[in-house]
């Protein structure tokens, strides 16, 4: 599903958050929705200011990522380790907005965004339990899916995915 | 035997009586074997049904494959009334404690039937946050491959299960075998 490009409103975004002058990094379209970088700072004014200013009433989703190469997609440039993800919505306009932050390793506690959507909360105890992002200001942060004394945050890329206690993929069962 | 309209009719099999001694009017044999007949034809299961095996189960279970032919007409979603803890599914490690805890609350005699690839395994989700076979946390006495099993496959595993229930001593759970077994998974049985 796509939602038809609104170059109106992303022309009101562009206009609006212009004022935030070098804390915007980069306003740039990615497919069908625009993408705003933010610097780490300024990431809670920002997202207030989409909430409050520019309608975007609900949080569709947040999450981290992690670029342990420092390249990320078609970014030709560095970018930084770590980083997170909002997607809002303008359900009465049918618009919507990407927000992307990006910090390094040792540089890894953002502002949460649960004051501004309460929905946030679960989103971010998720981004803490896979990523080890914390939330400045979580009301209930702990781990939400792993077990509670998981040791690891498995979404990160050193991280295996595979189990390695298991014993039926060995290459001696395999004759290799 | 058939009848008029040729469909071929069979008389219905009943449950054969154990090894014993008859004569005109009795039959003898020993309170154990005897036991073991009523408990493999009464077994009482649980189902600990997870993911898409409890799907095939809920087939195997309805009029088509009819389970309760094997005196399991009643499922048990008690731990403390059931004999027979059938885990079917994907169970993630942070369901580990849960399915623990259902297989100690189950009273003894209980036996334990893992269904499909991924409770004998971990199947096709060899990640961290699933685990590598139930046989990790509680023992199991018969395992059924497949992805998900057919009915049939169920059907024979639970056939295995009631002859283990069958020759079955009645002193199981004071064998020293027995305790080896539970003290491999740490679990402490009350006399």
């Amino acid at each position: 599903m796509s939602f038809a490009v609104k170059e109106d409103r992303d022309q009101a975004v562009r206009t609006r958050l212009a004022a935030f002058g070098e804390a915007i990094t980069a306003i740039e379209r990615e497919g069908d929705i625009l993408c705003v970088h933010v610097r780490k700072a300024e990431l809670h004014d920002v997202l207030r200011t989409l909430r409050d200013e520019l309608g975007f009433h609900f949080l569709t989703t947040c999450c981290g990522m992690h670029f342990p190469r420092g390249t990320a997609g078609n970014h030709q440039h560095r970018v930084d380790e770590f980083g997170l993800v909002y997607h809002v919505h303008d359900m009465r306009a049918g618009h919507r907005l990407r927000v992307k932050c990006r910090t390094t390793a040792n540089d890894l506690e953002f502002a949460t965004a649960t004051d501004l959507w309460p929905a946030a909360n679960w989103m971010e105890r998720e981004t803490w339990d896979f990523f080890g992002i914390t939330f400045k200001g979580h009301p209930d942060l702990r781990r939400i899916l792993n077990m509670e004394d998981f040791p690891a945050f498995p979404l990160r890329k050193e991280y295996p995915l595979e189990d390695p206690t298991r014993q039926d993929k060995k290459n001696e069962f395999f004759g290799r | 035997m058939s009848d008029q309209s040729g469909i071929q009719r069979t008389k219905p099999a009943f449950v054969a009586p154990p090894a014993g001694h008859s004569g005109s009017g009795f039959f003898a044999t020993t309170a154990e074997k005897a036991i073991g007949l009523a408990r493999a034809n009464s077994l009482w299961p649980l189902p600990f049904a997870t993911s898409c095996c409890g799907i095939e189960f809920m087939s195997t279970m309805s009029a088509h494959y009819d389970l309760s032919r094997f005196g399991m007409e009643r499922l048990s979603f008690s731990p403390r009334q059931s004999d027979l803890l059938m885990v079917m599914g994907t169970i993630a490690k942070k369901m580990a404690p849960v399915l623990r805890e259902v297989y100690l609350q189950m009273a003894e005699p209980k036996w334990v039937l893992s269904m499909g690839a991924c409770a004998c395994t971990g199947g096709i989700f060899d990640t961290y946050s699933v685990l590598q076979g139930i046989d990790r946390v509680i023992p199991v006495d018969v395992y059924i491959p497949g992805c998900p099993p057919r009915p049939e496959q169920v059907i024979d595993g639970i056939l295995k299960i009631q002859e283990l229930a069958k020759e079955e001593g009645l002193r199981r759970r004071y064998s020293q075998e027995y305790k080896d077994l539970l003290a491999q998974y740490a679990i402490d049985q009350r006399p």
